[in-house]
C-alpha cells in the first residue's frame, strides 16, 4: 500500500477496489464472450436453433386437423351410398378411399395409413328407407385419441349434413326434418378470430428457444472448466464469486436476449403473428426470464461438475418444463394436480402465458404483472442457491 | 480382435457406470420423464373455468345455464354481472370462455323464433378452445333438441331419421380414448431417443476434448473396431433403458400390450441402430461436448416434433411430409404403439422397420469414414 501514496482517502481506496472489479469482471466477460464467439456452436444455438424452432412450430406443428385420409366401406352400390360417399369426397377434412370390403380397410387401421372408415353395411339403402337410428358405421383408430375423437366429429357431421340435403331433395314433408336448429351458437375467439394454431404456438415456441440458450449453455459452462481444470486456474487469480458470476452470465444474457428478439422479429414478419403489446414489456419480460433460467443453468453446472450429466440434467429441467409443463401445447388446467402443482415452480409457465398475451392480446397488466413477480421471485431464489453453492477454493 | 472389442465395450460400460453422477443420470431423468410427461402430455381438455352473463331472467335461459353448470368439464363457473366484466374475466385468463345469453333469450324460444347463445373464447389458447367449443356446441344442440322434440307433432319415419338417425361410432384399439395409452408408448421411443443419441454423440466428443481420445488411436484398434466399441455399449444401455420403461407403462400405467415382444425388441434394435448412427455421426463432427450436445439437439428437437407424436404428420404440409420420410423416430412411433395397442402384424412392422434400417445403413459407414478421415 506504500507505493499508492499516504494521501489516499479511505474513499478512494473503495474506489480503487472498485475499479479493479470492474475490470476484472469486464475482463471475464470480453473472455467468455470470445470463447462464445470462437466456438461456432454458441452462436449456431443462438442464431440457427431459433430459426429452426420457430421454423418447426410455424410449419411442422399444427394442430388444426387437415385432410385425414380415411376409407369409405361399400358393401353394396346404391344411389344412397354413391351420394353419401360424394359428400365425403367433397369434405375438406377427409382424403377417402373406396374400399368393398370391411377387412381390406380394417388392415389399413392397424398399419396407421388411414385414421377412420366408415362402413356402409349391404342393406344401407334399406335401413335409411325404415328409419334406421343407425345405418352406417364409423371406425376410428383410438390410439390416437385426439385425432380419434374430430374424425369422428367430422365424419358425423358430414353424415347428419348428407342426411338433411337428401330430405331436402327428397319429398316435401321431408323438409321439416331439415329445419334450423332453435338456437344457435355463436363461437367468437377472441384474440385470434382465425383460429390460427401459430398464433400461440410460434410465441410459446421463445421461450423454449430462450429456455435452451439461458439454462443448456450455461449448464455447460462451468462443468466444462471443472472438466478441463482451468477453474483453478481462475481460483488463483484475485476474481471473487461475484466477479466470476457476472462474468458468466453477462455474455448469456447478451446472447439470450439476441436470440429473443431475432425469435420475435421472424415470428412477426415470417410467420405473420401479430404484436399487440409493447417492446418495453416484452423486453421486461424475458429479462426477467432469463435472469431465473442463466442460473438455474449455472447451478446446474456447478453441482454436476459434468458435461454429460450437465446437459442431461439441463434437459429435464429447462427444456423439458419449457415445452410441456408450460401450457404452450398441453392445457396447464386439464393436468392431474400434482403435475398443476409442479408447474408453479417452472419459470416457462408465467412466460409463456406473459408472451402469448403481449403477442395477441397487449399490455394486459393482470397478466403480466403477477407472471413477471412471480418470475422474479424464482429468479432471486435460484440466485441465492447459486451464491451459496458456488465456491472458489478447492477443498 | 475380438478380444480387444470386447475390452473396449467393457472399459466404455465401466467409465459410463462406475461414475455415481452418470449412473444416476441414466436411470432418474428417463423415469421422471415418463412419469410426469405420460400425465401432462395430454390433449384432453378438462378442469375448464368458464363464465356466464345471463341478461335474461326467463326459465329457458335458467336452464341453459344449469346444463353448463352441471356438465363435468366445467369445474369452475364464475356469475358475471354485466358486458363490461366480460373483457377482464379473459383477459386475466381467469375462464377461458364466456356465455352470454341476450335478455329477449327466453320470449324468443317460447315463441318459437330462433334464438342465439353467444360464446366468447380465448384465442391465446385457441387448441382447448376450440375443443370446448365442440362440448359447448353439444350442451345447447341437446338443450334445443329437447325442447323440439316436446313440441314437435309426429313425423313419418323419413324424417324421423333424418332428425336422429346417425353413424354408429366404434372406437378401436382403446374404446376409451385413454390418452395415457397414446402417450406412454410414444415416450418410450422418444425417451429412447434422447438417451441413445446424448451418449452416443458426447462419448466420442468426451475423449476428444479430455485427451484420451489419442490413446485410442495409438492403440492397436483399426476405426472400425473403435465404432464398434462405441456402438454396443451404447445399443445394451438403450435396450435396457427401454425395457425399464416398456415395464413402467405395461405394470404401473396399465396400458395394455398386445402386440408380440420379440417383434418389438427387433424392431428397438433397428432403431437404436438408426438414433446411434446419428449420434457418432454427430460426434465424429464435433471437437467439443459443448458442439456435441448442440448438434444432437439440433437433430433431435426437429425430429421428435415432426414425428407425429406433439401433431399428426397428416396435418404437415405436403413438402415436410416429404422431409420426415427421413426421420427415423417417426417410424418407430407408429410402430412401438402399432405393437402396444394393435397388435400389429409382423409384416406391417417391416414395412416401418426397412426405412429406420437404411438410414443406420447410411449413417453408421459415413461415421466409420469420418472416423478414419480424422485419424488418418
Amino acid at each position: 500500500m506504500n507505493h499508492a501514496g499516504p494521501e489516499l482517502s479511505p474513499g478512494s481506496a473503495s474506489r480503487w477496489i472498485r475499479a479493479g472489479r470492474l475490470r476484472r469482471v469486464a475482463g471475464l466477460v470480453r473472455k467468455e464472450g470470445w470463447q462464445i464467439v470462437r466456438d461456432p456452436s454458441s452462436y449456431l444455438l443462438a442464431g440457427f436453433l431459433p430459426l429452426l424452432l420457430l421454423f418447426i412450430f410455424g410449419y411442422g406443428v399444427t394442430l388444426d386437423l387437415r385432410r385425414v385420409k380415411i376409407a369409405v366401406v361399400i358393401e353394396q352400390r346404391t344411389p344412397e351410398t354413391d351420394s353419401l360417399l360424394e359428400s365425403y369426397q367433397n369434405s375438406r377434412y377427409f382424403e377417402v378411399r373406396v374400399v368393398h370390403h370391411r377387412y381390406e380397410a380394417q388392415d389399413d387401421l392397424v398399419a396407421n395409413r388411414i385414421k377412420g372408415v366408415v362402413v356402409m353395411p349391404a342393406d344401407f339403402a334399406d335401413r335409411l328407407g325404415r328409419g334406421d337410428l343407425a345405418p352406417a358405421q364409423i371406425l376410428v383408430d383410438g390410439s390416437d385419441p385426439n385425432t380419434a375423437g374430430l374424425v369422428l366429429d367430422y365424419a358425423q357431421g358430414v353424415f347428419a349434413n348428407w342426411l338433411a340435403q337428401e330430405a331436402l331433395s327428397g319429398a316435401d314433408l321431408m323438409a321439416r326434418a331439415s329445419r334450423p336448429a332453435l338456437i344457435a351458437t355463436e363461437p367468437r375467439y377472441w384474440f385470434n378470430s382465425e383460429v390460427r394454431s401459430q398464433n400461440f404456438l410460434v410465441p410459446g415456441s421463445i421461450a423454449i428457444i430462450m429456455s435452451l440458450i439461458g439454462t443448456l449453455l450455461t449448464a455447460l459452462v462451468v462443468a466444462r472448466e471443472w472438466e478441463r481444470g482451468t477453474i483453478e486456474a481462475l481460483m488463483a487469480t484475485p476474481v471473487d464469486k461475484l466477479e466470476f458470476l457476472l462474468g458468466k452470465l453477462i455474455p448469456y444474457f447478451a446472447l439470450g436476449m439476441g436470440a429473443m428478439i431475432l425469435s420475435a422479429v421472424t415470428g412477426v414478419l415470417v410467420f405473420d403473428v401479430p404484436f399487440r403489446g409493447s417492446p418495453g414489456a416484452l423486453l421486461l419480460v424475458s429479462a426477467m426470464f432469463l435472469l431465473a433460467m442463466l442460473p438455474l443453468g449455472l447451478l446446474i453446472s456447478t453441482l454436476t461438475r459434468n458435461q454429460f450429466a450437465a446437459s442431461q440434467a439441463a434437459l429435464i429441467a429447462a427444456y423439458l418444463p419449457a415445452f410441456e409443463l408450460s401450457g404452450f401445447i398441453f392445457e396447464i388446467d386439464s393436468m392431474p394436480w400434482p403435475i398443476r402443482m409442479l408447474t408453479w415452480l417452472m419459470p416457462a409457465r408465467y412466460f409463456v402465458a406473459s408472451l402469448q398475451t403481449l403477442f395477441l392480446a397487449g399490455d394486459v397488466a393482470s397478466v403480466l404483472v403477477p407472471n413477471t413477480l412471480a418470475l422474479a421471485v424464482i429468479a432471486a431464489v435460484l440466485f441465492g442457491l447459486l451464491f451459496r453453492v458456488t465456491r472458489m477454493r478447492l477443498e | 480382435m475380438l478380444e480387444r472389442i470386447v475390452s473396449l465395450i467393457v472399459k466404455e460400460l465401466l467409465a459410463i457406470w462406475r461414475d455415481p453422477k452418470s449412473r444416476v443420470i441414466l436411470v432418474i431423468p428417463p423415469t421422471v420423464q415418463l412419469f410426469v410427461l405420460a400425465f401432462a402430455a395430454t390433449q384432453e381438455v378438462k378442469n375448464i373455468s368458464i363464465a356466464v352473463l345471463n341478461q335474461d331472467a326467463g326459465a329457458s335461459a335458467r336452464d341453459l345455464v344449469a346444463r353448463f353448470t352441471g356438465s363435468p368439464q366445467f369445474t369452475s363457473v364464475e356469475f358475471l354481472r354485466g358486458e363490461p366484466e366480460i373483457a377482464p374475466a379473459i383477459d386475466s385468463r381467469r375462464v377461458l370462455m364466456v356465455l352470454s345469453i341476450q335478455a329477449d333469450f327466453s320470449r324468443k324460444i317460447a315463441a318459437g323464433e330462433p334464438a342465439s347463445a353467444q360464446l366468447i373464447f380465448d384465442g391465446r389458447r385457441s387448441n382447448a378452445a376450440q375443443i370446448v367449443a365442440g362440448y359447448a356446441a353439444d350442451i345447447v344442440a341437446r338443450y334445443s333438441e329437447e325442447i323440439l322434440s316436446d313440441r314437435r307433432a309426429p313425423l313419418t319415419a323419413l324424417a324421423r331419421a333424418a332428425g336422429s338417425s346417425a353413424v354408429t361410432p366404434r372406437i378401436w384399439f382403446n374404446p376409451n380414448l385413454e390418452p395415457l395409452w397414446n402417450t406412454s408408448p410414444a415416450l418410450v421411443a422418444i425417451i429412447t431417443t434422447l438417451m441413445g443419441l446424448v451418449v452416443t454423440a458426447l462419448s466420442v466428443a468426451r475423449e476428444r476434448e479430455l485427451g484420451t481420445f489419442e490413446q485410442l488411436l495409438v492403440s492397436p484398434l483399426s476405426p472400425t473396431e473403435i465404432i464398434l466399441g462405441k456402438t454396443v455399449p451404447a445399443l445394451l444401455l438403450g435396450v435396457l433403458e427401454a425395457s425399464m420403461m416398456v415395464a413402467i407403462v405395461v405394470f404401473v400405467f396399465r396400458v395394455p400390450f398386445w402386440g408380440s415382444a420379440p417383434l418389438l425388441y427387433a424392431s428397438m434394435l433397428v432403431y437404436l441402430f438408426s438414433v446411434i448412427g446419428v449420434g457418432l455421426f454427430i460426434s465424429s463432427l464435433a471437437k467439443t461436448q459443448q458442439q456435441a450436445v448442440l448438434g444432437a439437439f439440433a437433430f433431435m428437437v426437429p425430429a421428435i416434433m415432426l414425428s407425429g407424436f406433439a401433431s399428426p404428420v397428416e396435418n404437415m404440409p405436403d413438402w415436410l411430409q416429404t422431409v420426415t420420410l427421413a426421420n427415423p423416430v417417426r417410424y418407430y412411433v407408429v410402430i412401438i404403439k402399432g405393437i402396444f395397442l394393435k397388435d400389429m402384424p409382423a409384416s406391417v412392422v417391416a414395412e416401418n422397420l426397412w426405412p429406420m434400417a437404411l438410414i443406420a445403413a447410411a449413417t453408421l459407414p459415413t461415421a466409420t469414414w469420418l472416423f478414419r478421415r480424422r485419424m488418418e
